[in-house]
C-alpha cells in the first residue's frame, strides 16, 4: 500500500514538472541544417527548461510522414508548395509562412569552383555531377531547371548521380565521389564545407525561385512553445542568421 | 500495369542478385569449408567478420564503402590505378557492396551443411585414395546439397531485399543502380502511392514465394538423403 502511494505521488510530481517544460520537434529541410541549428540554439537560450529538437531530411519525406501522423510540431519545407498542401489537407494550425528564398550553387572539393559556370559541366574531365533527386527534392528540381535553362541538359544528364536530399548530395561531393555538385548556398557557405574548393552561384533567372515556407502542424495547435518558435522566426536575430547562411528573405530583393 | 521504369528496376534487381549469388558461391564455399573444418584459433574472428553484416546497420556499411571506394579511398585508388572508373554509382559497385552484405547468408548455411557431413565420409574417401579435391566434389558437395540450396535461395533473396546500402552508394541511376527497393522508396517520396503499391506488391509476392519454396523444399530434400 505504501509503495503504491509512493508511486502515485512520484508520478504526480513527475507530471507536474513535465507540464512546465514543453517540448517541440521540428522537421526541417536538409538545406536548413546549419542555419536552423543556430536559430534553434539561440531560441533554446531564451527558453531554458524546454526541449527543442530539430531533425533534418528531405521536404518530400517529411510531408509524407506528417500526412501519416508523424509527431512533428513544425514543418520547414524547402518547397513552399509542400507546406501549402498540408494546409489544404487540414494538417496545419497556421497559414503557410514564407521564411526564405534559397539559392543553388556549383560546389566542388577537387577543383576551384569559385569561377565555375554551368557550361563547365560539359567538360569531359568532369565525369560525375551530383544533384538532389529532382523527383522529390526541391533543390534537385531547381538544379534540373537551371541545366535545362542553360541548354545543357542533354549533355549533362548521363553524368548525373542523385542524392536523396541536398545534404546527401553534398556528401557525395565531399567524399570525392562526384567532382562537382549542385547544392544549396546555405550549405556551401558553412565554414566546414567552404574551406575546400569554394562555390559559384547559379544565376537565379535560370530556374523557378526556391520559395520556402513553414507551418505549425495541427498537432501543435495548443503548443505555446511551437507558436513561440514560429514567432521567433520573424525576429531580427533569426532573420540575420538566415541571411548569413545565404538565404534571401521573402519580400526582399534576392540580389545578384 | 508496371511502367517501363519499374520493369527495368526489377530486371536490374534480378541481375544484381544473380551476379552476387554466383560470386558468393565461388567465394563463400571455400570460406564455409574452411570454417567447418579448421580447428585454429582464427575460426572465431573470421566467423565473426563474415557474420558482421547481420548486425551492422546498412548505413555503416554504405558509409565505409562510400569512403573506401571513392577516389581517395584504398579501393578507389586501386581502381584508379587500374584505369577503371570509381565503383560508387555503378552496377559493379552495387555488386561489391552486396557481396559483403549477403556474405553470411551464403557462408552460414554452407558451414552448417559441411559440419553435418563430418569427418568420417572424407576419411573413408581418403583411405580409398581419393584426393582432397576429389573427395570434396564427389562426397562433401552432394551430401551438403540441401545446404547449397538454402544458401543459394537466401543469398539471392537477401540481395533482392537490399535497400540501405544501395541507397547510399547507388546514386539512384535508372538501369544502372536503381533497384526495385530504391524505386519503391522513390515513388513513395514523390507521393506516387499507386506506382509504389504496384511494385511493392510484386516484391511482397516474390518474397513470400521464395520463403515458401524454402520451407516446402527442405524437408523433401532431407528425406531424399
Amino acid at each position: 500500500m505504501k509503495l503504491t502511494q509512493l508511486i502515485s505521488v512520484a508520478s504526480l510530481v513527475l507530471m507536474a514538472s513535465v507540464a512546465h517544460a514543453e517540448k517541440i520537434t521540428i522537421a526541417a529541410a536538409a538545406d536548413l541544417k546549419f542555419a536552423m541549428d543556430e536559430i534553434a540554439s539561440t531560441f533554446r537560450k531564451t527558453h531554458p527548461g524546454d526541449v527543442v529538437e530539430v531533425i533534418y531530411g528531405s521536404s518530400g519525406k517529411f510531408r509524407t510522414q506528417i500526412e501519416q501522423g508523424a509527431p512533428y510540431d513544425l514543418y520547414f519545407s524547402a518547397d513552399i508548395d509542400f507546406a501549402r498542401a498540408l494546409v489544404k489537407a487540414g494538417l496545419a494550425a497556421t497559414d503557410v509562412k514564407p521564411y526564405a528564398v534559397g539559392r543553388i550553387v556549383l560546389w566542388s572539393v577537387t577543383q576551384d569552383a569559385t569561377k565555375m559556370t554551368l557550361a563547365a559541366l560539359t567538360d569531359p574531365a568532369i565525369t560525375r555531377i551530383a544533384i538532389a533527386n529532382p523527383k522529390h527534392a526541391p533543390y534537385g528540381a531547381r538544379a534540373e531547371e537551371a541545366m535545362r535553362g542553360a541548354g545543357l541538359w542533354q549533355k549533362v544528364e548521363p553524368k548525373l548521380v542523385y542524392g536523396e536530399n541536398i545534404a546527401q548530395t553534398a556528401q557525395i561531393v565531399q567524399t570525392g565521389n562526384a567532382q562537382v555538385g549542385i547544392i544549396a548556398l546555405s550549405l556551401a557557405v558553412n565554414p566546414e564545407l567552404a574551406k575546400r574548393g569554394g562555390y559559384a552561384l547559379i544565376p537565379n533567372n535560370l530556374h523557378q525561385p526556391l520559395e520556402q515556407g513553414f507551418i505549425v502542424t495541427k498537432r501543435a495547435e495548443n503548443n505555446a512553445l511551437a507558436r513561440g518558435f514560429s514567432d521567433d522566426m520573424g525576429s531580427k536575430t533569426a532573420r540575420a542568421i538566415m541571411v548569413r547562411y545565404g538565404f534571401a528573405l521573402p519580400g526582399e530583393t534576392t540580389g545578384k | 500495369m508496371l511502367t517501363q521504369g519499374d520493369l527495368q528496376a526489377i530486371w536490374l534487381t534480378v541481375r544484381l542478385a544473380a551476379t552476387v549469388t554466383c560470386i558468393l558461391l565461388l567465394i563463400g564455399t571455400p570460406i564455409a569449408w574452411w570454417l567447418a573444418r579448421t580447428r585454429t584459433w582464427w575460426k572465431g574472428p573470421i566467423g565473426a567478420i563474415v557474420a558482421l553484416p547481420l548486425v551492422l546497420p546498412p548505413s555503416v556499411l554504405g558509409f565505409y564503402l562510400l569512403l573506401a571506394m571513392g577516389p581517395n579511398g584504398p579501393v578507389g585508388r586501386l581502381t584508379g590505378a587500374l584505369g577503371l572508373a570509381p565503383l560508387p554509382f555503378t552496377f559493379w559497385g552495387l555488386v561489391v557492396a552486396s557481396v559483403f552484405y549477403s556474405m553470411p547468408f551464403m557462408v552460414q548455411p554452407l558451414q552448417t551443411a559441411f559440419e553435418a557431413v563430418g569427418d568420417r565420409p572424407l576419411e573413408v574417401a581418403a583411405t580409398l585414395r581419393a584426393s582432397p579435391l576429389d573427395a570434396f566434389f564427389t562426397i562433401a558437395v552432394p551430401l551438403a546439397a540441401p545446404g547449397f540450396l538454402t544458401a543459394f535461395i537466401l543469398t539471392f533473396a537477401h540481395t533482392v531485399g537490399e535497400f540501405g546500402v544501395v541507397l547510399m552508394i547507388g546514386g539512384n541511376l535508372p538501369g544502372e543502380t536503381r533497384v526495385a527497393s530504391v524505386a519503391i522508396y522513390d515513388h513513395v517520396e514523390a507521393l506516387e502511392y499507386m506506382r509504389a503499391h504496384r511494385l511493392a506488391i510484386v516484391m511482397l509476392i516474390f518474397s513470400f514465394v521464395v520463403l515458401l519454396a524454402l520451407y516446402v523444399w527442405r524437408p523433401h530434400s532431407r528425406k531424399g538423403t
